[in-house]
């Protein structure tokens, strides 16, 4: 693939971590406002794809760090124990849990099972999307 | 119990490690769990003699009916004592036997794993979970038969032990719910002990014949016995193990098990009498065509289980007491003689018996333990075989009607023949004039001795005490017969009818064995047209049938064009839905069009015409632009009905496309127009229909409402007990997260199954 625009790459390097940041945004808020895993694993896998436009496809993977097959991996792993909780109270499988920390400074923070489990979904979806993309890049070289 | 089932499959599971730590005495150290278990189950027999069953329940599936539910009585435990007994040689066996095998800790798994579904199989009182166990036989089964995967022989006998036992697995599901419904009870215990007969059920026809299918194809019973001689493919210890004592007796187990309740009818009587009378003769006379050892042995193991079939066909005591007894007789010799055969191969080589002789000076002890063992095959005084064939020949002669005069007939028939096969398998290798061998004749070492030893001596043991043999012969006879038989064993039945049978087959056998090579040539020669209708033959057309029907069939649905694999999806969900709606009756459409506003409508029109724009247009990028109008569209209409996550989504979702289409776009071909007018035509009429289709079933749908709508359900809740305000994401991670974590399966399945085909393609092009 051809080098891309200066401009494009100048614009790239801002937008990542601005759309990274957002696209967390949208995975934390999710239980309450629009957003959640699923559209913000899209908006994360989306960055990526910019980036790999903006430079290539090596560049791509060393910014990536994680091969994207093992986050489809770890996003399943993460999505299966977050039922486990569950079980260990002997209740079903997958039912949710809540626990309110404490946290000095910042006040209240709401951690709970459907949290990971949706940590999960925004893992596999980036996941699919980059092994398929990335493959598909790779595939025209 | 369940802790000592449970403890098979928890040493299974580590058995590697134990191989790898303990090398050469491995056999030794897994051996102790099936003695461990032997001791544990014997300590049943004293309140099982008594004539009391016991029963041990722990819960499972309380919803289903379903539970770890055991019963221990004459039968199972008879099963039990066996399995364990008869486990711990041949553990030790294959420890030597395959000692220089790269995959021995494997086999360990393997074979334990087996162990532990066969105890659960003959143990169970729940009918389900017997069934489970069943199919974790036919399971390992099949892993055992292609232990040594390399060689196609052994897979291909493998997949037909497989294919057959399974498929009678099938029938016998049906059969077993079918009684479960019938007699309304999951147990066992219960159902045996039902006031009610079921023979004036109404399912009692369909229910036998479900059973019998189940239990004839896992028994071997004609016209199924062809997979068990192919079965002995698997190494010797599997074949002593599961294809003579233990796995085919279980269809025996549970027709023996089923018998005091389905049994004594006609229908039970003379399809259980016939076909195991049959079955016993087909396996005689096959034996006596068969060179290879292990052939002539499996052969008699399909003879000896037709005879069984026979025997709790027949019904009478007599006859439960005679099956008990030949049971226990069987499983100790033909035991003892798989080993030694094994044992004359590991020390020579040699497989055929025509080519082996003289081989009493070099294996002194496996020559005098063959000769023990087979004469309680052949059935002679003072063995325990003859007493279980006294029995047996007593047995058919009392049979009902007609039958009283055919099996008898059988009976001696094949009595002669297996007198011959004793003689073949048991005298020949080791008398007369020493061979020439591929290795030089040397003894086995004890490991592989003690279990031929052990059997073949109780064999003799027995015959000479049978009174040893009697508590637990007796409750056998008992929980075959559903009342005591109120028998004894005796050695000695005195001059009779029986007596002389065993007489004249055993002169008779003699004259077959003198012969034996003449006979053999002969009986081929008759065979050569038979066996183009053999039922072997049926299985391999039934096979060779079912691929070419897959061929053609993915020919047809699956040809490699998408566009096919549409239009069949489509048009089948199309003609499923229409004919659906035909048989049921019409729907209501109340949907009224006067609340829509003006800016609705102009998305819709243009959603509308650029999918049309789409259908028609000859510039790919200009069909990629349309597309996302459409796209778009749908986003504004979700938008518009207040569902902002589902925009969102499908914005993404557009865009992702962009990004794909842009990696692809280079590589498609030129856009060149594939259809002719004609198909042109049929498309259209294609998508009309789906279209026109999917649209009325959407108006039916909104028209009716059978059940209240569960979003409700999930508006009120979504708050107060899973903290969200965002009930699409509540859903989505809380109310249905076995879904989303189904669906999470299949998003990463799809992801790796894409990037397969990617990279192999690019692998291909690269070579």
């Amino acid at each position: 693939m051809m080098a891309g625009s200066l401009i494009l790459q100048t614009g790239t390097r801002l937008l990542l971590p601005l759309l990274l940041l957002f696209s967390v945004f949208l995975l934390l808020r999710g239980h309450d406002e629009p957003g959640g895993g699923f559209i913000a694993g899209l908006v994360a896998a989306m960055a990526f794809a910019l980036y790999m436009f903006a430079f290539d496809v090596y560049k791509a993977r060393a910014i990536l760090r994680i091969d994207p097959r093992n986050m489809l991996g770890i996003g399943l792993l993460l999505a299966t124990l977050s039922g486990v909780p569950a079980l260990l109270q002997g209740r079903a499988y997958l039912t949710s849990l809540w626990w309110d920390v404490e946290v000095p400074l910042f006040g209240e923070l709401k951690l709970s099972t459907p949290l990971v489990f949706d940590i999960g979904v925004y893992l596999v979806v980036i996941g699919t999307v980059l092994t398929i993309v990335l493959a598909l890049a790779e595939a025209e070289e | 119990m369940l802790y000592a089932i449970l403890s098979i499959f928890l040493v299974a599971a580590v058995a590697p490690v134990v191989h790898r730590l303990t090398g050469r005495a491995s056999g030794w150290v897994l051996a102790l769990l099936p003695a461990a278990l032997f001791v544990y189950f014997a300590s049943f027999l004293p309140a099982v003699a008594g004539g009391e069953s016991v029963r041990l329940a722990w819960q499972w599936m309380p919803g289903l009916d379903v539970q770890f539910s055991f019963l221990i009585d004459g039968l199972s435990l008879m099963f039990a004592l066996l399995i364990a007994g008869i486990g711990v040689f041949v553990v030790s066996y294959a420890g030597r036997y395959l000692e220089a095998h790269r995959d021995l800790g494997r086999f360990y798994v393997l074979i334990l794993s087996f162990m532990g579904s066969m105890l659960g199989l003959v143990l169970a009182d729940n009918i389900i979970l017997m069934f489970i166990f069943w199919e974790l036989t036919s399971i390992t089964s099949y892993l055992l038969i292609g232990f040594n995967h390399e060689q196609l022989k052994a897979r291909k006998a493998a997949l037909q032990g497989l294919i057959v036992t399974v498929g009678g697995g099938l029938a016998l599901l049906a059969g077993l719910v079918l009684l479960g419904v019938a007699s309304g009870s999951w147990e066992l215990s219960e159902i045996l002990a039902g006031e009610d007969s079921l023979h004036e059920h109404a399912l009692y026809l369909p229910l036998v014949i479900l059973i019998l299918l189940g239990t004839f194809t896992k028994s071997a019973q004609f016209p199924f016995h062809f997979w068990l001689p192919n079965a002995m493919a698997a190494p010797t210890p599997v074949s002593a193990y599961l294809h003579s004592a233990t796995m085919v007796k279980a269809g025996v187990y549970l027709m023996a098990r089923l018998n005091p309740e389905l049994g004594g009818t006609e229908l039970w009587t003379w399809t259980l009498g016939l076909f195991g009378a049959v079955t016993m003769f087909t396996g005689a006379w096959m034996a006596i065509q068969s060179t290879e050892i292990k052939k002539l042995l499996a052969y008699s193991t399909v003879m000896a289980l037709g005879t069984l079939t026979m025997l709790i066909g027949i019904g009478t005591p007599y006859a439960a007491m005679a099956g008990a007894t030949f049971l226990l007789a069987h499983s100790l010799y033909k035991g003892a003689l798989f080993m030694l055969a094994g044992s004359i191969d590991h020390g020579t080589g040699e497989k055929e018996v025509p080519n082996m002789g003289g081989l009493r000076h070099a294996m002194p002890l496996t020559a005098a333990f063959s000769v023990i063992a087979a004469l309680s095959l052949a059935g002679l005084p003072p063995l325990f075989g003859f007493v279980g064939k006294e029995l047996m020949l007593e047995a058919a002669l009392g049979a009902p009607d007609a039958l009283a005069v055919v099996l008898p007939l059988l009976a001696l028939a094949s009595a002669i023949l297996v007198v011959a096969v004793a003689a073949i398998v048991g005298l020949r290798p080791f008398f007369g004039a020493r061979r020439e061998y591929k290795r030089t004749p040397h003894e086995s070492p004890g490991a592989m001795l003690a279990g031929p030893a052990v059997l073949s001596v109780l064999g003799l043991v027995l015959g000479l005490f049978p009174a040893l043999a009697q508590p637990l012969v007796a409750a056998t006879a008992m929980s075959i017969h559903g009342a005591d038989t109120g028998m004894e064993l005796k050695l000695w039945h005195g001059i009779n009818l029986p007596l002389g049978m065993s007489l004249l087959s055993l002169a008779a056998g003699l004259v077959i064995y003198r012969f034996w090579d003449s006979v053999r040539a002969g009986i081929g020669r008759i065979m050569v047209p038979v066996g183009r209708i053999a039922p072997e033959r049926g299985y391999e057309r039934f096979m060779d049938g079912l691929v070419w029907f897959s061929a053609f069939q993915t020919r047809v649905l699956q040809n490699g064009y998408l566009r096919t694999y549409v239009m069949v999806t489509m048009l089948t969900t199309v003609a499923l839905v229409v004919g659906t709606f035909a048989v049921l009756g019409g729907f209501e459409v109340s949907v009224r069009f006067d609340d829509i506003l003006i800016h609705e409508w102009v998305i819709v029109a243009l959603v509308a015409l650029a999918a049309m724009f789409v259908a028609t247009t000859n510039s790919r990028l200009a069909a990629v632009a349309s597309l996302g109008i459409v796209g778009f569209g749908m986003a504004l209409i979700y938008v518009f009905f207040s569902a902002p996550d589902l925009g969102i989504t499908q914005v993404l979702v557009e865009t992702l496309t962009v990004i794909l289409l842009v990696l692809v776009l280079f590589r498609l071909p030129g856009f060149l127009k594939f259809s002719n007018p004609l198909t042109r035509v049929r498309d259209v009429i294609a998508s009309l229909a789906v279209g026109v289709t999917m649209t009325a079933v959407l108006m039916a749908t909104l028209g009716v409402q059978y059940f209240p709508a569960i979003s409700e359900y999930h508006i009120a809740e979504s708050e107060p007990s899973a903290y969200g305000r965002n009930i699409v994401n509540v859903i989505l991670v809380d109310f249905r997260a076995l879904d989303t974590l189904g669906e999470l399966f299949v998003l990463a399945l799809a992801a790796v199954g894409v990037y397969a085909m990617i990279k192999f393609r690019a692998e291909d092009r690269k070579s």
